[in-house]
């Protein structure tokens, strides 16, 4: 029995895996259509914005269309570093940005399957213990209190986090820590990773990469909530 | 072998230097009391608002703000490096700043510098500014130019210092490249040939500086008029500007007007899109360029003699290995056949075609190996503002892999190409994306 078991994860596995794949290649129904102007996109993000195999590509489907158009905004100006995508969008209109942030917002596929960790329990508890209730001694706010309950972000500025994989959060996370990645005036991000240690970092992105997206994986509305700390990013 | 010829090319052009020195350097103009700041601009308002408007249009011709600004700084304020063989050159501020960019210029300081590359101050221009082409450009367009510059916002900041290696950095070394590589003289019309093509002519050799990257650079960053047009390696780029006078490369011979202007102007084409490099020159100057220059601009470079030297290359160089070529349907079927079409045929003018692209069948395979790699979205412009993009795929397919694809759409549907090693996409691989 447990055998049969066995070969049934094993089998759905391998299926879940060759969509993953084929999530990356190009395909579209219609020339004149924003799903075949974004192929430039899928090898890296999947078809939906649902990020692909590799875990330092995050998912972008259903993150707020003002946080995503900051980004590509970003990457085309140079300001937000990382050369394949600096190369991709560099001669891209505004306007046109906008739409394909629109579009990606607007996308609501399914989650990847969690990977497994490896993290202790200590550190699943201290990532826990960060994203929801954050640290007073550090004067560090909760994730959850402008990243939402569910972790998916806030209108029109706040990314949502869930279904993000480890690899990437912690690359952000660091290097917002190093002043290398930065956002809007006044960056609040900036305040908040640079009080996370090392091992904060790590904390947090395996409690997340560990929690399940909830039923209804959109936003939340802008500003229902007084955010802790002030955002350039939110105004 | 390469580096005594090197230095003894350096010994003699510094000999040369120091003998035509004292004849060629100039010093700075004599203050002319008068003045002729904007000579041309009319009496009334209307006029000089339309001086200044052209002015605009022929700076987006020449494309002076792509150099003069940085990414993310202020337009025109300089600063952005251009990177040579030679060490970074910074480009200068030419906002009209009174200290610190060209605020206290005259008409005549503007015109002596674009038409001779010497600077206010006297000092002499590194070719970096195509003045061996801008020399071409008219007095009148030149001070519409000087005009409209004069009228942007002036922005306080100080050019920075070039970082040029020795012996680059010693510019009485230009007097030897100017002597060896620039001729001076606005553009003169041949009579033989219709106004059209002749506006045609004035702007791709003039403003539009397109020789810089058409023209094979050499050791010291000369370009050989006998050679215009016929490409070359983009120094520090790393893409291939390809040749404009071959039917193999991107002559345009047997073009359609419409589609030559439709890839200058639009970016896209029924036969290729832009991307990399001219990319840049269609999103900052070319989509700006009106139908009528556009269309004058496409009927000189369609008649640009035809240098068909090089023949195609033999049967023999040709030949692909059976097992490359399946691997090679293989990867293009499952990743390429869905945009650019199982038979090579593309969804025109927004998926290129690839059977019959002369630039994928070029000798250079650079261009295609880093598409495959990298994929690139062609300029988003007024009259295409929603390009369609085409992914990277460095992280999915292997070395052998793109090569396989590259060697497959070169020789596929009777394309004429050679096959690609992995060892040169390994090469490319190594680059960034830019």
């Amino acid at each position: 029995m447990p055998r049969r078991l066995l070969l049934c994860a094993a089998l759905a596995l391998a299926i879940a895996s060759s969509r993953a794949e084929d999530e990356a290649v190009p395909r579209f129904k219609q020339v004149d259509s924003m799903e075949a102007r974004v192929q430039g996109c899928v090898t890296c993000h999947g078809h939906e914005g649902q990020g692909t195999k590799s875990g330092y590509f995050p998912r972008i489907a259903g993150k707020p269309a003002g946080y995503l158009y900051n980004q590509l905004v970003a990457f085309r100006d140079g300001t937000r570093k990382y050369a394949p995508m600096n190369y991709l969008v560099a001669y891209l209109p505004d306007k046109y940005l906008k739409e394909m942030a629109e579009h990606y917002a607007k996308l609501r596929p399914a989650f990847a399957p969690k990977e497994p960790t490896t993290a202790s329990e200590a550190t699943i508890a201290r990532g826990k213990a960060l994203v929801t209730a954050g640290d007073a001694s550090k004067q560090l706010p909760a994730c959850v209190a402008c990243h939402g309950n569910g972790l998916t972000g806030m209108e029109p500025g706040v990314p949502g986090l869930v279904g993000l994989r480890p690899a990437y959060i912690v690359a952000q996370l660091t290097r917002w820590r190093v002043g290398e990645r930065v956002a809007a005036d006044p960056d609040c991000m900036k305040r908040i990773a640079t009080r996370l240690s090392e091992g904060d970092v790590t904390a947090v992105a395996a409690y997340m990469s560990l929690q399940d997206p909830p039923k209804d994986p959109s936003p939340e509305s802008a500003n229902l909530v007084r955010m802790p700390f002030a955002c350039g990013s939110q105004r | 072998m390469r580096r005594p010829v090197l230095a003894l090319v350096v010994v003699v052009l510094v000999a040369v230097g120091a003998f035509v020195w004292t004849a060629m350097h100039p010093g700075p103009l004599p203050a002319s009391p008068t003045g002729t700041p904007t000579r041309a601009v009319a009496q009334s308002a209307n006029a000089a608002t339309r001086f200044i408007e052209r002015g605009e249009y022929l700076a987006r011709m020449g494309d002076c703000v792509a150099c003069h600004s940085e990414p993310t700084g202020k337009p025109f304020a300089g600063g952005r490096a251009m990177a040579t063989p030679f060490g970074n050159i910074y480009t200068s501020n030419i906002t009209p700043d009174d200290e610190t960019g060209i605020g206290r210029w005259t008409a005549d300081d503007f015109y002596r510098m674009m038409h001779t590359g010497i600077s206010r101050d006297g000092t002499l221009l590194y070719p970096a500014m195509p003045f061996a082409q801008y020399t071409k450009v008219t007095r009148e367009d030149c001070d519409a130019i000087f005009a409209y510059l004069q009228s942007l916002l002036p922005v306080r900041q100080k050019n920075r210092p070039h970082e040029l290696k020795f012996p680059f950095n010693k510019r009485e070394l230009l007097v030897g490249w100017r002597t060896l590589y620039f001729t001076e003289g606005e553009y003169k019309p041949d009579p033989s040939q219709n106004a059209q093509w002749n506006r045609g002519a004035y702007l791709v050799e003039g403003l539009g500086h397109c020789t810089m990257c058409h023209t094979a650079v050499n050791l010291l960053g000369g370009t050989k008029e006998s050679k215009e047009f016929e490409g070359g390696m983009i120094p520090n780029q790393n893409w291939y500007a390809p040749s404009l006078t071959s039917n193999r490369e991107a002559g345009l011979g047997d073009w359609s007007l419409q589609d030559i202007g439709s890839l200058l102007q639009v970016g896209i084409s029924h036969r290729a899109t832009v991307y990399g490099p001219m990319a840049e020159v269609v999103y900052n100057s070319l989509q700006y360029m009106n139908d009528e220059d556009t269309a004058a601009m496409a009927v000189y470079l369609k008649a640009l003699p035809k240098r068909d030297a090089d023949p195609l290359p033999p049967g023999s160089a040709r030949l692909v290995q059976p097992g490359v070529m399946e691997t090679g349907q293989r990867v293009y079927l499952k990743q390429c056949a869905a945009c650019h079409h199982s038979e090579g045929k593309g969804y025109p003018p927004h998926y290129p075609p690839l059977a019959g692209n002369q630039s994928i069948t070029m000798a250079s395979p650079v261009n295609s190996i880093r598409m495959v790699l990298n994929g690139g979205y062609p300029p988003g412009t007024k009259k295409n503002p929603r390009p369609h993009g085409m992914p990277p795929f460095s992280h999915l397919l292997k070395d052998d892999e793109v090569a396989a694809v590259v060697t497959y759409i070169r020789v596929a549907w009777n394309n004429t190409g050679t096959p690609v090693a992995p060892a040169q996409v390994n090469e490319l691989r190594k680059l960034l994306p830019e």
